[in-house]
C-alpha cells in the first residue's frame, strides 16, 4: 500500500512540475530560516563552552535601584559581592568577573584592540576552560596581584603572530601595563558576553582599589556555584531574600532589584525588572516561527486542494472500488508528507550551504553554527508539522467528496 | 441478487426540486445480464449508481445478496462495494499516473492481499481481458478498447458477484464495442457474474437477457 502511494506520489510531484516547483520551493526556504535560526539559538543556548557547570550556577549581574523619578541600572560593585554574595550560605564558589574594557596597543607598529576583563581567582575553578598552553591563574597569583594573565587563542595569533610559538613567558600589553602570559584558552564568540574576552586579568590588579566603593553598584558580575543541581531553586532563594533584606541605599529609591539567573533567564532579561524576559522571548520566538511558517503553509495549503481537487476523478474510482473516506485522507496525507520531506531534505542542504557561508564570512568570530542533531530533529519536527498542517484540511475536504460528483468532474 | 424497492431520488437545489427516479422496483437475479436503456437523462445512470451504492437513494431500499444496505456507514459501504461489486465507466476512469497492473491491482489494495498475491491476480485478470502483454504501459499510451479492457480487468480482480457498467462501449467504435461487449458475456457466461450495463446501443441491448426501460425518471419496460 505504501509503495503504491509513494508511486502516485512521486508521479504526481513529476506530472506538476510547477506546482511542485513552488511547494518544494515554500517549504526548502522556510525551513532554511528556521533550521539557521534554530543553529543560531541552539548555538547560545546550548553551547555550555565554558561554562560547563551551568545546571549548578546562578548568574547575578545586574542591580536596578528604582524611585519615582529615576532610575539606575548596572553591575555590582566588588565591594557587594565580596560583602553580601560572597557570604551566602548555599554557594561552594562564587566566580567574580568586570565587564570588558577595550584598550589600544601597539604591535610593530601595528594597532591591536583588545578586550580585557578582571577576574577572581574562583573564576577558574567555576568556568572549565580550555587550556591551550598554560594554565590558570592561580589564588596565589591573585592574592599578589601578579601581573600575569590568560589570553584568548585568537588574541595570541593577532599579538604575537600565527605560528609564532608558545605564548607562555611572553609579555602582553593593555591600558599600559604589561602582563606576563601564564595560560591560553580556547577562543569565546562575543554572544558569550558575561565570559567573553581577549585576556584576562588578576582582579587584583585593577588601578582602582576594590572596595573603595561601597555602593552596590559597580562593573562586576558574579556567578554562583551551588554543590548540586538540586541546590539551585535553594541558592535562587536565598538570594532573592538577601536582596530583599538589602537596605535600600539612598532616599531617591524606593525599590532595588537584582536577581540569581539561570544562563537564559540572564541572557533573556529584559529591561524590566520585575520579569526575567523568558516569557516575551519564548513568545517572539514561537509568533516568528508561526509566521514564517504560516504563509508557506497557507500557500501549501492551496496548492494541495488544487492539487488534490485535479484528481477527483482518482478519488471518485479509489471510493468505487473501495477505499474509505478515511484511507483517502491517509493517503493524502502520506503523499504530502512525502513532499515535504522532499522540501526539508533540500532545506537542510540549502541550511548547510547557507551556515557555511555565514561562518565563512565570520560574522560573529568565534560563532561557528553547525547543523546538529538537535537542529536536524527540529528539522524533522518542523517538516512533519508542515506536511500535517497543510495536507490535513485538503485531504479532509477532498475525503468528503461525493463520488458521483467526483466522477463527473472529470 | 439486487432488489429494488420503490426507489426515488429527488435533486434540490434552493428552487427547484427534479424528481430523477420515481418509485423504481426491481429485482436483478443472480447471474442475470441485465441492460438498462432510455433517452439522455431519464435516470440510468442515477439508477445505476443507487445500485452501486455509489449514491444514496432519497426514499426507498436497496438490498444485494440479501443484505440490507440502508443503514450502512461510510467505512461499511466501502468495503461491501469492494468486496461485491465492481464498476465499468464509459470514460474508464483509469489513473494515468499508475502503469496499467497497478490500476488494475487497485481494488485489492483494500483488502488484506499481499504483494504477491495482487500481481498475481492483476496479471491473471489482465490475460482473461488479453491485455497480459501490456502490464508495465501506462493507460495514455494504449487505445480506447485497450483501456476499457483495463477497466474490465479491474472491475473482475476482486472476482466481485456483480459487474455494474455504465455505458461500456459508448467512447468506442463499434468493432471495439463488440470485443468488450464479448468480454462481457464471456464473463456472465463463464463466471456467472450478474451484471447490469446501462447502454444506448439496442444492438448491445439485445445480447443480455433482459431488459429495462426507462422514461423521465420511471420504469416503463
Amino acid at each position: 500500500m505504501l509503495k503504491n502511494y509513494f508511486k502516485i506520489a512521486i508521479a504526481v510531484l513529476k506530472r506538476r512540475k510547477f506546482f511542485t516547483f513552488i511547494s518544494l520551493f515554500g517549504i526548502s526556504f522556510t525551513l532554511t530560516i528556521l533550521l539557521v535560526m534554530t543553529a543560531f539559538i541552539d548555538k547560545i543556548a546550548n553551547d555550555n563552552y565554558p561554562d560547563r557547570k551551568r545546571d549548578r550556577s546562578l548568574y547575578i549581574a545586574k542591580m536596578e535601584l528604582k524611585g519615582k523619578e529615576s532610575m539606575n541600572s548596572a553591575g555590582l560593585s566588588y565591594y557587594y559581592i565580596d560583602h553580601y554574595i560572597a557570604k551566602m550560605k548555599t554557594p561552594v564558589m562564587v566566580a567574580i568577573s568586570s565587564g570588558f574594557n577595550s584598550t589600544n596597543t601597539y604591535v610593530n607598529n601595528r594597532k591591536v584592540t583588545i578586550n580585557y576583563k578582571y577576574v577572581n581567582a574562583d573564576f577558574w575553578n567555576v568556568l572549565d576552560f580550555e587550556f591551550v598552553e598554560g594554565k590558570p591563574i592561580s589564588k596565589q597569583q591573585t592574592d599578589n596581584a601578579e601581573r600575569v594573565t590568560v589570553i584568548s587563542e585568537d588574541m595570541k595569533n593577532e599579538y604575537f603572530g600565527e605560528g609564532s610559538g608558545p605564548a607562555i613567558g611572553k609579555y602582553i600589553e593593555a591600558d599600559n601595563i604589561k602582563y606576563r602570559v601564564c595560560g591560553v584558552v580556547k577562543s569565546l564568540p562575543i554572544t558569550a558576553y558575561v565570559l567573553y574576552s581577549d585576556i584576562y586579568l588578576p582582579i587584583t590588579t585593577t588601578k582602582t582599589k576594590l572596595d573603595a566603593d561601597k555602593g552596590y553598584l559597580g562593573g562586576y558580575g558574579a556567578i554562583v556555584l551551588a554543590k548540586d543541581a538540586a541546590d539551585v531553586p535553594k541558592m535562587k532563594k536565598e538570594y532573592a531574600e538577601l536582596t530583599a533584606k538589602l537596605p535600600i541605599p539612598g532616599k531617591e529609591w524606593d525599590h532595588l532589584y537584582s536577581h540569581a539567573d539561570t544562563y537564559l533567564e540572564g541572557y533573556v532579561r529584559t529591561g524590566n525588572e520585575k520579569s526575567s524576559g523568558m516569557t516575551i522571548v519564548f513568545t517572539a520566538i514561537a509568533c516568528f516561527a508561526l509566521f514564517v511558517m504560516l504563509l508557506p503553509t497557507l500557500n501549501l495549503v492551496n496548492v494541495n486542494i488544487t492539487r488534490i481537487m485535479e484528481r477527483s476523478s482518482e478519488i471518485g474510482v479509489r471510493k468505487a472500488f473501495g477505499a474509505s473516506s478515511k484511507t483517502l485522507v491517509y493517503q493524502f496525507i502520506v503523499e504530502n508528507l512525502i513532499l515535504t520531506f522532499l522540501g526539508g531534505m533540500i532545506g537542510v542542504v540549502l541550511s548547510v550551504v547557507v551556515m557555511y557561508f555565514i561562518n565563512d564570512a565570520d560574522l560573529i568570530a568565534n560563532l561557528n553554527l553547525r547543523l546538529n542533531f538537535t537542529v536536524l530533529g527540529y528539522a524533522l519536527l518542523t517538516c512533519l508539522f508542515f506536511g500535517l498542517l497543510s495536507g490535513v484540511y485538503p485531504a479532509w475536504r477532498m475525503s468528503k467528496l461525493n463520488i458521483v460528483a467526483a466522477l463527473k468532474a472529470n | 441478487m439486487i432488489q429494488l424497492e420503490n426507489i426515488e431520488k429527488v435533486y434540490r437545489t434552493d428552487t427547484i426540486q427534479t424528481l430523477a427516479l420515481n418509485s423504481i422496483s426491481l429485482d436483478v437475479e443472480k447471474g442475470e445480464f441485465l441492460s438498462i436503456m432510455g433517452p439522455s437523462g431519464c435516470g440510468k445512470s442515477t439508477l445505476l449508481n443507487i445500485m452501486g451504492l455509489l449514491d444514496a437513494p432519497s426514499k426507498g431500499g436497496i438490498k444485494i445478496d440479501g443484505q440490507s444496505t440502508t443503514n450502512l456507514n461510510d467505512k461499511q459501504l466501502a468495503a461491501f462495494r469492494n468486496k461485491k461489486l465492481g464498476f465499468i465507466f464509459q470514460s474508464y476512469h483509469l489513473i494515468n499516473d499508475l502503469q496499467v497492473l497497478d490500476n488494475v491491482e487497485l481494488p485489492l489494495l483494500y483488502r488484506n492481499t499481499t504483494a504477491k498475491e495482487r500481481r498475481e491476480l492483476a496479471t491473471e485478470a489482465l490475460e482473461k481481458v488479453g491485455l497480459s502483454n501490456r502490464l508495465k504501459h501506462f493507460p495514455t499510451q494504449l487505445s480506447g478498447g485497450q483501456r476499457q479492457r483495463v477497466a474490465i480487468a479491474r472491475a473482475i480482480v476482486g472476482r466481485p458477484e456483480i459487474i455494474l457498467a455504465d455505458e461500456p462501449t459508448g467512447n468506442l467504435d463499434s468493432a471495439m464495442g463488440n470485443e468488450i461487449m464479448d468480454i462481457l458475456l464471456q464473463l456472465n457466461r463463464t463466471e456467472g457474474t450478474t451484471i447490469v450495463m446501462v447502454t444506448h446501443d439496442e444492438h448491445m441491448a439485445k445480447k443480455t437477457h433482459r431488459l429495462v426501460r426507462l422514461f423521465d425518471g420511471s420504469q416503463v419496460q
